[in-house]
């Protein structure tokens, strides 16, 4: 018996080294003083849907091409170091992930694109938990679909525009998920550019150089819960149809020439349940038709709504608008655009009926604004006695602005 | 001449108005922090009632001053001392009561509400700066009005019409000429309009200071430009000193000219 009961333990002992082999047989451990001590190399020694574990430590390599289907997987945040030689990663393969790695050091140049990682006509990748840091490009998807970008880092430290690249940059990629990154110190925090059916939701992406997120030739893209602070401008949204925007924060995007959000050559969008908080211009619109702006709050900013020209058929409902210098900015006559049901601070009519919309409208176009869209330079009357008098005299009895740009509908109380 | 300011400053001192004044700014001062707690965003608000009152204040105070003190004038004018000095201790004596009643009663609710522990000091300060300039500037008019005009409905018009161009017809004036000669560069002439009238001067420094500031676009670059820099800086304070010294200067010639 004893010697069965030895025999027992021996073969589980076989089978269970024998399976552990089996499960092992696809991960290679990456260490620096162990056989595998370079990611490069290891890539070319492993089969497809193998697993690569990176333990802790400095790698010192760049232009890492991962051309398998393959997970390649940080254990304690390993650095991965380019050495400002070019590109770090490029992936040409479907189905890759890249998890909890610290990429630093992408080379600069002024005719490469150079990225911490590129994904090249790849679908199904996952690129998720990285930290990039010294980067020029952070995460570049280059014609790709079906992927995810999740949770990653990304700190830059641009300073001028020609010499710096972009935090996430989408091109010509579809189907894509953007959520939970922090980008910060780059040129644009994200980027898309002829990419279609994107998601970007509750990133964080601030003190960028130029636009916190930035659509080019971009249609039928939803961004949700994002927030952008203190970029050149927040979102700058150009040449895109059917963009969904809904209960983003944009915030301290202050400057001369700093907005919440710009919008140029956009249809039939919808922006919902944002929030524009102190920004110079909340949102600058031109050449945009039939977007509904919808439960927006807009307050403390410079200006809340800019319309520079050739925007018809927009909706404006059930806006908050609270303790703008101006409310609206206008610079034409024509006005083919709706106001209804919105609060706006400085109404100041009455509700006899106590139905809770005023019985009096609300222009909110100030003739001040007016005046500085025909002639900039009459900015310098910003806040004197004589401004305040004739912006009264025109509220009383509309003789520049146009008659019929008014809510005839405000609200008595703030929207909740 | 000291002794007449120091008589007219401690009848000032004593006397209802400056206590209304001064009690007034107190007021305004608690009542701002307490509604918006924010001594940044207060001092913006602030801005707004002082480059408009105070000048007003200024003005008519120092017409009725001078029209209420005349027969005490009169009687010193008997003695044996210098014109200029009389007018002079009169003049220093009103506008020092006013600045005083100005700095104490918005100083104080300030101070209590943290204004040294936040970075607006610089802000407030300058704001104390130019009312007390603009207090000094109208003050002066004031009095130069008062001393040209026997007539004291004529006097009080003169002031307040005064008052109101510099106020309101100026800059009514400015954006008519801004929008006439829109096609032109516009920039000096702004800039020399502005620093012309002491009312946009201040105006203009003390948002330039603020953050508000970024809503001047790119005219506002210009000035912050001009006016952001030391050089600038000297300039307006220069400007704002000239604007005070040349009543002054008219006070003493009028009050050597005239006969009582």
């Amino acid at each position: 018996m004893k010697l069965d009961v030895q025999h027992i333990k021996r073969i589980l002992g076989f089978v269970f080294l024998i399976g552990f082999q089996i499960g092992l047989a696809n991960t290679w451990t990456v260490c620096s003083n162990c056989e595998n001590s370079s990611i490069k190399e290891t890539i070319l020694r492993a089969a497809p849907h193998d697993t690569l574990l990176i333990e802790k430590g400095t790698y010192k390599e760049f232009e890492i091409l991962v051309d398998k289907p393959l997970v390649i997987k940080g254990i304690g945040y390993p650095i991965v170091d380019g050495e400002k030689k070019g590109e770090i990663f490029r992936i040409t393969s479907d189905d890759v992930t890249l998890d909890g790695l610290f990429v630093i050091n992408v080379g600069v140049s002024y005719t490469k694109d150079n990225a911490a990682i590129r994904v090249v006509q790849s679908k199904n990748f996952l690129i998720q938990n990285m930290v990039l840091e010294q980067l020029f490009f952070g995460i570049y998807l280059e014609k790709s679909s079906h992927g995810k970008v999740y949770h990653n880092r990304i700190i830059g430290e641009a300073v001028d525009e020609y010499n710096s690249g972009n935090g996430i940059q989408l091109w010509y990629s579809s189907d894509i998920e953007v959520a939970k990154n922090h980008v910060q110190g780059t040129r644009d925090g994200i980027y898309l550019e002829f990419s279609d059916r994107i998601t970007i939701s509750d990133n964080v992406s601030m003190d960028n150089l130029r636009y916190g997120l930035h659509f080019m030739f971009s249609n039928h893209d939803v961004y949700t819960r994002n927030t952008f602070e203190n970029n050149g401008a927040g979102v700058a949204v150009m040449f895109s149809k059917f963009i969904t925007m809904k209960n983003n924060t944009f915030r301290k995007n202050w400057g001369t020439a700093a907005y919440g959000m710009l919008l140029k050559e956009i249809t039939d969008a919808e922006i919902v349940g944002n929030i524009f908080e102190e920004n110079t211009i909340g949102i600058n619109i031109e050449g945009s038709n039939r977007i509904k702006y919808l439960n927006n709050d807009f307050i403390g900013n410079g200006w809340a709504i800019r319309v520079v020209g050739a925007c018809y058929t927009n909706s404006f409902k059930g806006n908050n608008f609270l303790y703008n210098s101006f409310d609206i900015s206008y610079n034409s006559k024509l006005n083919d655009n709706v106001f209804e049901g919105n609060f706006w601070s400085s109404y100041t009519g009455y509700d006899l009926d106590k139905d809770g919309v005023g019985d009096v409208p609300y222009r909110p176009v100030k003739l001040f604004s007016y005046v500085v869209n025909r002639t900039p330079e009459t900015i310098v009357l910003l806040r004197s006695l004589f401004m305040d008098i004739i912006d009264f005299s025109e509220r009383v009895s509309p003789v520049f602005t146009p008659d019929n740009l008014k809510d005839a509908q405000p609200l008595m109380k703030i929207r909740p | 001449m000291l002794k007449i300011l120091k008589y007219s400053f401690y009848d000032l001192i004593r006397s209802r108005w400056s206590y209304v004044y001064f009690l007034f700014y107190l007021a305004l001062g608690f009542v701002l922090l307490f509604l918006n707690n924010d001594v940044s965003k207060a001092v913006i608000t602030l801005m707004n009632v002082i480059i408009v009152l105070i000048p007003l204040i200024g003005t008519i105070f120092g017409v009725m001053y001078y029209y209420n003190s005349r027969e005490f004038t009169e009687l010193l004018l008997a003695q044996p001392i210098k014109r200029s000095s009389i007018f002079m201790g009169q003049y220093f004596g009103v506008a020092g009561s006013l600045t005083l009643s100005l700095v104490l009663g918005l100083g104080i609710p300030f101070v209590l509400y943290g204004l040294l522990r936040s970075n607006a000091i610089f802000d407030f300060s300058l704001l104390l700066i130019t009312g007390a300039f603009l207090t000094f500037i109208f003050v002066g008019l004031s009095f130069v009005i008062a001393i040209s005009n026997e007539n004291k409905i004529k006097g009080f018009g003169y002031a307040v019409l005064l008052w109101l161009f510099l106020a309101v017809v100026y800059d009514g004036l400015f954006l008519m000429s801004l929008i006439v000669f829109e096609e032109y560069p516009l920039d000096t002439f702004s800039l020399v309009a502005t620093a012309l009238n002491p009312i946009d001067l201040s105006r203009i420094l003390i948002l330039l200071k603020l953050d508000i500031s970024a809503l001047l676009g790119y005219t506002g670059a210009i000035f912050k430009k001009f006016f952001g820099t030391d050089l600038g800086f000297l300039i307006s304070i220069a400007i704002l000193l000239l604007w005070t010294i040349l009543p002054i200067l008219g006070l003493r010639y009028k009050a050597g000219k005239k006969d009582f």
